[in-house]
């Protein structure tokens, strides 16, 4: 870490410690400082709320009620500052102690009915009020005016849309009136994903934007991880999304960034990395607002510029994908990301629809044959015992089939020897059987490829070359 | 609630690009207001099938017929608000004629609902100081001292901010023709 005073919530590169990791250890317990002190997701530290009894229960010490509790996830319900143990804030509040009534003016009186009618004031004042209800009768019929309008704050319903309403509501549209500029096939996934993983946003308090997330990927054949938080996660989508963003000639989200500009922050974790490193602040909510409007603008110019900018290569560093692969390749980050962040909330989140998802696997079995090139050079893979005969371009070549089962299956041969080389079923070695989700997870370096539940059969080395390929895939 | 503002401009845009049969314009659209028309049908109509039908409708006619919605007349939420309650109310009508039920219940469902868009515009349309002391104290859950330190204002204004920004939301309970938007959808 550098302890020069920029953020330093992400410590660093930790060692994976498999499929359970997500929040085995204390978040900040590496001592990195940054706001990892928070007293975990629930309630930071020290800023004692006020005595509010219970979570959303009754408004003003009985006085009525905010109506009833919306879903578990929000919000977590807070303790009293009488059972909190923290240090009373206020010489105002001594009045939780000493129940003796505030001598306020009718002034002083009025000003807080406000407050009084969201409980946003201390106890004391609280039995201040009230007791001059009793007495006031202007003050009391204010009193339960306001106290009605913070009823129609409450909103419960907006917290479970059904995401697949959307996809149901804009087809039926488009239905009736087909568009002139239609989003492309290929930028479905990224649109849908992108709004699926807002909605989950939508409702989120600071405790959620906090959470503590572990990013887990694979590199060389081991497993990686990076601790980041909620909003962390969205910068993260924020500043690699910017890379097509840039190749598209739209605006950098990390023009302004120091140190963007260095040759390692080009791909996604260098990119991630600078985005970091240059705030001074751990990422907040504040994040979500220009990840969001990155996507539509990415989504709408994608429209415009139709199939024909399709093939425009969108550079990741290392290596480089078409715009359709890059904008399926984003999609596929956005889901698995937004996974990681409804584990940390601990909140339900769905697969991606079938035909959304069948195409993301897709990719995922064409970028296989560079994956094993690249893992021969490495020299993680020791060339099949076989001759590991050159294949002409074009040719077929020993292959393997990968059969996904699910909705969003379907069968692809895999060339084993050499990215040029076509699939073969005549050249068939092996055959595996994985689930479409499991797949993806592996993909995403969230499955060790050991621990894969895959249906093997045939050259067993060649089935393990191609699952730690798959795993391969995965980056931060 | 915790939106910024949005220019007007961002309507009359969006007008455009929805004329124009851009289909991302459906989709931003339908991601900033599929909460508020599903809420709303779903205060009129009590049940989850009945809003996902009426979010259907509203949006096929935000999509289909684009020019019918005035930027003059206001903003484009609350163009979309009304709609939403024209539509849901006459579903809830359809409904309750097949179903001869108690008047008055159908009235006051009416009414009720009413009053839910009346607040939903008014909260989109105070002034932000208010709307920032109201979103702290009430979905923040901060006392009013803690609204005042996060607002970097005196205890006093915020107390004010927090009477005055509740007194504005209360006059939804007060009858009037429903949402601030006034033209004919």
């Amino acid at each position: 870490m550098t302890g020069t005073g920029g953020f330093e919530a992400h410590d660093g590169y930790d060692g994976y410690d498999g499929k359970e990791s997500g929040g085995e250890r204390p978040y900040g317990e590496a001592g990195s400082g940054g706001w990892g002190s928070d007293g975990g997701p629930g309630e930071p530290a020290g800023t004692g709320r006020g005595g509010r009894g219970g979570g959303s229960g009754d408004l003003p010490r009985g006085a009525g009620g905010r109506g009833p509790a919306p879903a578990p996830r929000i919000p977590t319900p807070r303790a009293s500052v009488e059972d909190s143990g923290l240090p009373l804030p206020d010489l105002a509040d001594l009045g939780d102690l000493a129940p003796v009534p505030l001598d306020l003016s009718h002034d002083v009186l009025k000003s807080l009915l406000g407050a009084w009618a969201l409980a946003a004031c201390s106890a004391a004042e609280t039995a201040a009020v009230e007791e001059h209800l009793g007495g006031c009768g202007s003050c009391a019929d204010e009193a339960r005016r306001l106290r009605e309008a913070v009823g129609l704050l409450h909103q419960p319903e907006s917290l479970d849309l059904d995401p697949g309403l959307r996809t149901r509501v804009l087809e039926s549209c488009l239905s009736r009136r087909p568009p002139r500029i239609p989003v492309p096939a290929w930028a479905a996934p990224y649109d849908a994903e992108t709004a699926r993983l807002d909605a989950l946003l939508q409702d989120f308090g600071d405790a959620e934007w906090h959470a503590p997330v572990r990013l887990r990927w694979f590199e060389e054949d081991a497993p990686t991880s990076r601790r980041t938080t909620v909003a962390g996660v969205i910068a993260h989508l924020l500043s690699v999304d910017g890379i097509i963003a840039t190749a598209l000639g739209l605006q950098d989200p990390l023009a302004e960034v120091a140190g963007a500009a260095e040759p390692d922050a080009r791909g996604p974790a260098g990119r991630t990395e600078a985005f970091w490193r240059a705030s001074h602040f751990p990422p907040t909510r504040a994040v979500r607002g220009p990840w969001r409007e990155q996507s539509h603008s990415l989504v709408r110019t994608v429209s415009f510029t139709g199939s024909h900018a399709g093939g425009l290569a969108v550079s990741y560093g290392d290596f480089a994908l078409p715009l359709h692969d890059a904008m399926l390749d984003r999609a596929f980050e956005c889901w698995v990301h937004a996974e990681d962040i409804a584990d940390a909330v601990d909140y339900p989140y769905e697969p991606p629809a079938p035909r959304h998802l069948n195409r993301m696997i897709d990719l995922a079995a064409r970028l296989l044959p560079t994956a094993l090139a690249e893992r021969r050079r490495a020299g993680l893979s020791a060339p099949g015992r076989q001759t590991p005969h050159l294949v002409p371009a074009g040719a077929p070549g020993r292959s393997l089939r990968l059969e996904i089962e699910g909705a969003a299956g379907g069968e692809w041969l895999i060339p084993l020897d050499s990215p040029a080389a076509v699939g073969s079923a005549d050249l068939e070695v092996a055959h595996v059987a994985l689930d479409g989700v499991e797949f993806c997870r592996l993909a995403a370096g969230h499955v060790p490829p050991a621990e894969a539940a895959a249906g093997q059969l045939g050259d067993r080395e060649a089935i393990q070359d191609v699952l730690f390929a798959v795993a391969s895939l995965s980056r931060m | 609630m915790a939106r910024k503002d949005v220019p007007p401009r961002w309507d009359r845009k969006m007008q455009q690009r929805l004329a124009r049969g851009e289909a991302a314009a459906l989709g931003e659209t339908y991601d900033r207001f599929a909460s508020l028309v599903h809420n709303l049908a779903h205060r009129v109509l009590g049940d989850e099938q009945a809003a996902d039908a009426v979010t259907r409708e509203v949006f096929a006619h935000i999509w289909e017929h684009p020019e019918t919605y005035d930027p003059r007349q206001g903003p484009l939420r609350s163009w979309i608000a009304a709609l939403t309650h024209r539509v849901a109310v006459q579903r809830l009508r359809d409904r309750e004629e097949r179903e001869q039920p108690r008047r008055e219940e159908l009235e006051s469902t009416v009414r009720r609902a009413s009053v839910a868009a009346r607040a939903d515009y008014i909260v989109h349309s105070m002034p932000a100081p208010l709307r920032a002391a109201l979103d702290l104290a009430y979905f923040q859950r901060r006392d009013y001292r803690q609204t005042a330190t996060d607002l970097g204002v005196t205890e006093e204004e915020a107390r004010r901010r927090l009477r005055l920004g509740l007194q504005l939301l209360s006059t939804a309970h007060d009858a009037g023709t429903p949402p601030g938007y006034r033209g004919a959808v």
